[in-house]
């Protein structure tokens, strides 16, 4: 039933502050139903022994969590959930302010750039994990074959090391920054997108004014685009540090969560207690994590706002 | 970095002496010049970066078994001649064009009640003037930001409880709370840039407040809408955790999760076929994304600085 359909008579269809639940009830019960009750019950799963073989509701009280605590894996995927959401954050955002910069100029070919730009972004995530999982093969990596072809790998005198190949995701350091590459790579384009959103609201005549001034390119930069643009950049860094965050994609294409736990995120090793395991209370007790994080995310997100409609 | 996108052209008037002059304008000159190669060798730069793993997918799909599997070749060369086996075995030998056809409809019924229950309110919320519009658009833009790995755990519970697993409506029904959000957010953005005289006109013209929105503002808005939905659709198609944890039969699946658990066998990987599912659906969706860009970036400029 459309929400357009509702109005049986002219007069109802006229008051604005009735039309104005009519208009809204539909998406707020679709998001409370199938949102808010779902989190609470995430919150009961965390204190509860439900696994997926036995789905009865049995209350155990914080018993979830002392379990999650003792499991050093769980420790290892905060650090790297952390590890991994602060450094790619902070890539995207230099990145993607660059980006941005070429995106709002005008330039030949501006049209395809653009296409190419987009498809690290507009490609499904596990599709495009699957193109880099090749690209990162340990034995047929187009990057091995480059370094090895510049005397950097594979021989007793090269530089790097004398095996014929990194194996990018077989060594802890290096699937840790295979992972962080890759989101990088993925979610700069959309850190652009909305930065260039931010560039372009920047009335022309301030920076017109700073010239005439007698500002140079670096002083209008650093006082005149920074701040105007910082509003908007902040919330680029909390899209990209929440889908950073949150993301399993990437990890689970590429590495799934290895070599040994080295690159297990919140979310992976939730999906693998909760789901794969079964052990649905647990599963939940490791995704709660990210709550509070995601809250001062939020918190963050409403300053970014407020600090705009001044 | 110091692309400088606009050429310097306020030098300095009424300076002493036309040889001073010359000397600055060819000064200017070249800083322009300079500033016109930055930015074209950043823009093929970026361009390259961003595109190089579909490039080397692209290369791979059509490589013979025994080109691709020898180290020794130059990985970006045929070494021996293409062949298309790979592209026709993901058409004729996998279900990818089930993937594609599931995508597809799942992504057609989630836009659509999107924009069934996400019009409606982010119009309330643009136009219908209640004190608590803004608070209550902030809210919504939040809900946004609950991210699916929070609450997948518990959704497959009630998945469950409603009868739905291991089926691609469970998706339908779960993926409007991703494109919901955003989209009313979005959607708030391009109403607000409609002015306020086409509906009082249209009320003026005896049209219920009702039947001017519904005739005269959502058909001013479509551009925007469209946006929308591509940015909706985007969202849908390169969702995973739901998708993975809520539906395990291979003809149920999507693209997002059928290529890379299908076209892997233990450890197995075809590769060819993968690459050429991958860029197969890379371009088509990129290439719609890029047709509505500047709507997209003018939606969210006014969805969010005159929010």
């Amino acid at each position: 039933m459309t929400p357009i359909d509702t109005a049986p008579r002219r007069r109802l269809a006229d008051r604005e502050g009735t039309l104005a639940w009519i208009f809204l009830m539909p998406s707020v019960i679709y998001i409370l139903v199938l949102v808010a009750v779902p989190f609470v019950l995430a919150i009961g799963f965390a204190l509860s022994d439900v696994t997926a073989g036995d789905p009865s509701f049995d209350w155990v009280g914080v018993r979830n969590f002392e379990r999650v605590f003792e499991d050093p894996v769980f420790w290892r995927s905060l650090g790297n959930t952390f590890v991994f959401t602060l450094i790619s954050m902070a890539l995207i955002i230099v990145l993607g302010k660059v980006l941005a910069n070429i995106l709002v100029a005008d330039f030949r070919g501006k049209w395809f750039v653009r296409f190419l730009v987009l498809l690290p972004w507009t490609t499904p995530v596990a599709l495009s994990s699957i193109s880099w999982l090749w690209m990162l093969d340990s034995i047929f990596s187009p990057i091995d074959w480059v370094l090895r072809q510049l005397g950097l790998l594979g021989g007793a005198d090269a530089l790097i090391k004398p095996d014929t190949n990194m194996y990018w995701l077989g060594e802890p350091g290096l699937a840790m920054a295979s992972v962080i590459a890759v989101h990088v790579w993925r979610l700069t384009p959309l850190a652009a997108v909305i930065m260039v959103a931010g560039l372009v609201a920047i009335p022309r005549d301030l920076d017109e004014a700073a010239r005439v001034d007698g500002a140079g390119y670096w002083r209008r930069m650093f006082e005149v685009t920074i701040p105007l643009v910082l509003p908007v950049a902040a919330v680029a860094a909390l899209f990209g540090a929440i889908f950073t965050f949150t993301d399993m994609a990437v990890v689970d294409v590429l590495t799934n969560g290895g070599p040994n736990n080295a690159t297990q995120v919140l979310t992976s090793w939730a999906f693998f207690r909760g789901i794969d395991g079964g052990d649905v209370g647990q599963g939940a007790a490791i995704a709660l994590f990210l709550f509070p994080l995601l809250l001062a995310a939020a918190v963050a997100i409403l300053r970014a706002v407020r600090r705009m409609e001044v | 970095m110091t692309i400088d996108v606009q050429p310097d052209t306020t030098a300095p008037a009424a300076l002493p002496g036309a040889a001073e002059a010359a000397r600055l304008r060819r000064s200017y000159r070249r800083r322009h010049v300079l500033a016109r190669i930055g930015l074209y060798v950043g823009a093929i730069l970026a361009a390259f970066l961003c595109a190089a793993p579909f490039l080397w997918s692209l290369i791979t799909a059509f490589k013979q078994n025994r080109d691709l599997y020898n180290p020794a070749n130059n990985p970006f060369l045929y070494n021996r001649p293409a062949t298309s086996d790979h592209v026709l075995y993901l058409f004729e030998r996998t279900t990818f064009t089930t993937f594609a056809w599931n995508t597809l409809w799942v992504g057609v019924l989630v836009v659509a009640i999107t924009l069934l229950l996400g019009l409606p309110a982010a119009y309330a919320l643009a136009r219908l003037d209640r004190p608590w519009a803004g608070w209550f658009g902030v809210v919504i833009f939040l809900v946004y930001l609950v991210p699916p790995s929070l609450l997948f755990l518990s959704l497959s519970r009630l998945i469950v409880a409603v009868g739905l697993q291991d089926s691609t409506w469970s998706l339908v029904l779960i993926y409007p709370t991703i494109t919901i959000p955003v989209s009313i957010w979005l959607l708030i953005g391009f109403l607000k840039a409609v002015p306020r005289d086409i509906e009082e006109q249209a009320m003026v013209d005896g049209y219920s407040r009702l039947a001017a929105f519904w005739r005269a503002v959502v058909p001013l808005t479509f551009p925007g809408i469209v946006a929308v939905v591509v940015f909706a659709f985007t969202l849908t198609a390169s969702e995973f955790i739901y998708a993975l944890a809520f539906v395990s039969p291979t003809t149920e699946k999507v693209i997002s999760t059928g290529v890379p658990t299908e076209l892997v066998r233990g450890d197995v990987f075809f590769w060819q076929s993968l690459q050429a599912a991958t860029v197969l659906v890379a371009i088509p969706l990129a290439i719609v994304f890029n047709l509505f860009l500047d709507r997209f970036i003018a939606g969210f400029t006014q969805g969010a600085v005159k929010g």
